[in-house]
């Protein structure tokens, strides 16, 4: 006979206790019957603002629904357990069914703790726990203009930079006198508060909410220190509840703050039950992170497998990004003065703190804090977990050594034991062998062969700089080589490309490579193809990313958006009425881009060819909106018309836009002119920017919008137009024949050694005796410019690439459109 | 399982070397892909399962490893062309049909 385990509780705790069971082959003499209150399988719910944001319910899952089947797990959703009997050792469901066990394990984890403000039930409250919470949410915020949180812990802060972001105005409201009073001091917490207010979110601190206002429904909230704050959507992140009510009733003991009381075990005074997760109390305390709980699971299926596990606490560093801002805390952050002695670094012109705790006789890191720059996070939390001696300075691990050098402690010094994955706690040892003996020697394969680096993420930097010291420490070289099918750096593969006169990607796989290629060193070849020799793309479909492969940017339902160019945003009434009557006559959704042209939306495939036909009879080009080329060049007025232009920003941005366009690279470039330091061209968040001044024009480079917002940098000043050209010139020479693939000039340059003022020699003071060579290389490639598009519509060989079905005349019957605000875009 | 029916889709020629083309089946998408250099065929839902979009014969093609493989353009999942299984990603599958060639056709078996 099978024993029969009964889990209630399907959230994170509990599917890694199934997991678990599975890898250990306990299903051979064990049944398994999962109970889930809420309707759908264990999610990420760490994960929960992605949902928010738009990530699908499905992507969050843990694992499908049908895994538990799979794996001999029978799981039942939407059905709560009511009652525990423990005398018939059986669960009775809330519709009334009765289901015996041997072994009972509890992971009902928590609730969002709401505390008992009078009017706390009004229509506009909201908790942010699950998908239903949020969903209640998004559903309400049309109705609403001026949101609250209260709470201003982790999650608080996360909830309201979701609601912010959705358009509004938002206050946290935290009953504590700083943000984030378990993780953060007071300076730390007030620099993140600076940094919050920064990006319009209003915080107020110590104030305690007397009651709700509203008839019915929330209009605003009274404080207990008489003043009121007008809101009409409240989210409560309040901190949580551990849910131990089915517990208490059936008698278990409770903790009197809450929580089912368990040892180290996980064992409960009931020999047959046990209990894990958000919802026990051990060591006195409830865990509310997903790796301690993930913890407890492991322990438990160990025990019950008759091993001599304990929990014994859990790190509880973190590290994590607010609102554009990092954030973290590791080991004691908030020691005592008495039992530590702090080093400080405040900089509140960028918004930087960070705090180290030594031990009083200067040896030992036992904590800190860092916000604004977290980068140093994953070493120092080694230094305190390994407690590895600290160096004579202990100040330089937070800000460097002046005067060169590594900060004294790295990669090397860490013990073999220290845990760098601790999702799935994996050990440097178990790193370095996987490299070293399991010949894992990349990332992805390490991750692959360990694990580690799968939950969190948060390791990967560290694995990399692994990998590479193992790799040193055996004389052997670390080599970005392009994929399994190249054993060679991109750089490499120019050289060769152009030395060869390689003309064909079969050429290129023949002579250097092996295999059939891949989605990785296609596209990079038909990109150095491109770079070296300027032919039209379209000769090389096949190895194009789809993008490239049909000039056009695929979007929902694999219908395909036509941008023509329009340098520097200017376009002449005409063309305009052109742009308008191809969108009507192929009812084409049109929308204005952040690069000053227009984008065309949702024409099936077969429609590319007939669409550029028109545009093109019009004057149009191609813009290369599907490309990794040249974009646009955004400018402002200027002096034609602005009364503060210093100069002409639209021609030059026009005469910039005609020389690059078209031009391949490893990934797209923008540029931007301004007429004058006001910058409406927003010249200074593109890869190349110029500003006129009084005396010429700035050049500014390697710039970057986008998810890391980089300022561009000063290269040269005061210039006259063709030195301008000339630099830039340089400039993306330079950078399509050094940097690795698919990197912008921003990631380009933060990795290039040597900084800025390696480019500057390059670029400026031609350090390399290449300028001219640079130069001459980058005028061909203006001078071999073709519209890609032109070529297309007038040659039919390759019109007849664009169709759905080769054998067929009838379209994709997955595409299908709905209404918006007078336009349309695809069903769902 | 076997082969009932054997469905004539285009000639050879109208399918590009080395890459993949849609066709349509009894109402069915259906993306085919011609190994060009080893003269080898694949067939495979046109459908990614990850997205549901009608895009896999747009995907470029490849190995990993030696086995024959396709990436859907949407977000990369890579799938094998021997049996559909994902190389990226454990819990999708792709069906998989035989192809023959026969008088310069290209045929795709249904079960």
């Amino acid at each position: 006979m099978k024993k029969k385990i009964v889990l209630i509780g399907n959230g994170m705790t509990g599917f890694r206790f199934c997991e678990k069971f599975v890898d250990a082959g306990m299903n051979v003499d064990h049944e398994l019957l999962v109970f889930g209150e809420e309707n759908i399988p264990a999610y990420d719910r760490v994960h929960l603002t992605s949902f928010y944001t738009g990530t699908s319910a499905d992507e969050l899952l843990l694992a499908p629904a049908n895994w538990y089947h799979d794996n001999q797990i029978t799981l039942k959703s939407g059905d709560r357990i009511a009652a525990i009997d423990r005398n018939e050792k059986r669960v009775i469901s809330e519709h009334g069914h009765s289901y015996s066990y041997d072994i009972l394990v509890l992971a009902t984890g928590s609730s969002a703790f709401v505390p008992p403000i009078p009017g706390i039930d009004k229509k506009g409250v909201f908790v942010y726990r699950t998908f239903e919470d949020i969903l209640a949410i998004k559903k309400y915020i049309p109705k609403a203009s001026k949101a609250s949180v209260i709470g201003g812990g982790l999650l608080g802060l996360e909830a309201a930079k979701a609601v912010m972001d959705d358009g509004l105005k938002t206050s946290v409201i935290e009953f504590a006198t700083r943000l984030m009073p378990r993780q953060l001091d007071e300076l730390g917490a007030s620099m993140l508060k600076h940094k919050l207010e920064s990006f319009n979110l209003d915080v107020f601190l110590n104030k305690s909410t007397e009651k709700i206002l509203g008839n019915g429904k929330i209009t605003g909230m009274q404080f207990t220190d008489g003043s009121m704050l007008e809101t009409d959507l409240l989210v409560i992140s309040a901190g949580i509840k551990p849910r131990d009510e089915l517990a208490r009733s059936c008698g278990l003991e409770v903790h009197p703050r809450g929580g089912i009381v368990v040892n180290s075990k996980m064992e409960t005074a009931d020999e047959s039950i046990f209990a894990i997760g958000e919802c026990v109390v051990v060591h006195g305390m409830v865990w509310g992170l997903v790796a301690p709980c993930y913890e407890m699971a492991e322990v438990l299926i160990a025990n019950l497998r008759n091993g001599q596990r304990e929990f014994l606490g859990f790190d509880l560093s973190s590290k994590l990004k607010l609102i554009g801002t990092d954030v973290a805390s590791f080991g004691h952050a908030l020691s005592e003065p008495h039992l530590a002695k702090t080093i400080v670094y405040e900089n509140k012109t960028r918004g930087i703190y960070k705090r180290l705790n030594i031990s009083h006789d200067g040896k030992y890191l036992l904590g800190g804090i860092l916000v604004g720059d977290a980068e140093e996070y994953n070493m120092l939390k080694q230094i305190v977990n390994s407690k590895i001696k600290l160096p004579e300075n202990p100040e330089d691990l937070i800000l460097g050594t002046r005067g060169g050098g590594g900060a004294g402690i790295g990669i090397a010094d860490l013990p073999d034991e220290a845990v760098i994955c601790s999702c799935e706690n994996i050990s440097k040892k178990a790193i370095l062998n996987a490299v070293e003996i399991d010949g894992a020697e990349s990332v992805p394969l390490i991750k692959k062969c360990t694990k580690s680096g799968t939950g969190c993420g948060g390791c990967v930097p560290m694995l990399d700089d692994l990998l590479t010291f193992s790799m040193k420490s055996r004389g052997k070289e670390v080599r970005k080589v392009i994929c399994e099918h190249f054993g060679y750096t991109r750089q490499e593969l120019f050289d060769l490309i152009k030395i060869d006169e390689i003309k064909s990607y079969p050429e290129l796989l023949k002579k250097y490579g092996t295999g059939h290629g891949c989605e990785v060193c296609k596209p990079m070849a038909a990109s150095l193809l491109a770079s070296i020799w300027n032919e039209v793309i379209a000769k090389h479909d096949t190895i194009q990313d789809t993008n490239d492969r049909f000039l056009a940017n695929i979007q929902q339902r694999g219908l395909y958006s036509v941008v023509p160019r329009m340098p520097a945003g200017e376009v002449t009434p005409e063309k305009l009425i052109v742009i308008g009557e191809v969108a009507r006559k192929y009812d084409l959704y049109t929308k204005v881009t952040g690069g000053q042209r227009i984008d065309l939306f949702g024409a099936r495939v077969d429609q590319l060819p007939d669409i550029w036909e028109e545009l093109i009879d019009a004057g149009f080009e191609s813009g290369h909106a599907y490309g990794k080329a040249l974009r646009t060049v955004k400018s402002c007025v200027g002096s034609t018309w602005c009364r503060f232009g210093m100069d002409d920003s639209v021609s030059f941005a026009v005469e910039i836009e005609e020389r690059y366009k078209g031009i391949r690279a490893p990934h797209k470039i923008k540029g931007g002119v301004s007429g004058c330091v006001r910058e409406c061209a927003e010249a200074r968040s593109k890869d190349f920017g110029v500003i006129a001044t009084e005396k010429g024009w700035n050049l500014f480079v390697c710039g970057n919008g986008g998810t890391n917002p980089r300022h561009a940098d000063l290269l040269a000043s005061d210039l006259d137009k063709e030195t301008v050209i000339k630099y830039i010139d340089r400039f993306i020479m330079f950078y399509i024949k050094t940097a690795e693939p698919l990197t912008r000039t921003a990631k380009w340059l933060g990795s290039m050694e040597g900084g800025l003022g390696y480019l500057r020699d390059v670029v400026v003071n031609d350090s390399l005796g290449i300028g001219e060579k640079l130069e001459a290389d980058l005028q061909k490639l203006v001078e071999s410019y073709q519209c890609e598009w032109k070529e297309v519509v007038n040659n039919p060989e390759l019109r007849k690439r664009y169709r759905h079905f080769i054998n067929s005349e009838e379209i994709d019957s997955n595409i299908k459109f709905v209404a918006l605000r007078d336009q349309k875009m695809p069903a769902k | 399982m076997e082969t009932k029916e054997w469905v004539r889709t285009a000639s050879v020629d109208e399918f590009p070397a080395n890459a993949g083309a849609c066709v349509l089946v009894n109402g069915e998408q259906i993306a085919v892909f011609n190994f060009a250099e080893e003269n080898k065929w694949y067939a495979t839902q046109n459908q990614c399962p990850h997205k549901k979009e009608m895009a896999i014969s747009r995907g470029l093609t490849g190995d990993s490893n030696g086995t024959p493989k396709v990436a859907c353009p949407f977000h990369k999942r890579s799938f094998s062309l021997e049996d559909g299984t994902c190389l990226t990603d454990e819990e999708y599958q792709l069906k998989t049909y035989p192809v023959k060639i026969e008088d310069g056709y290209v045929y795709i078996g249904l079960v």
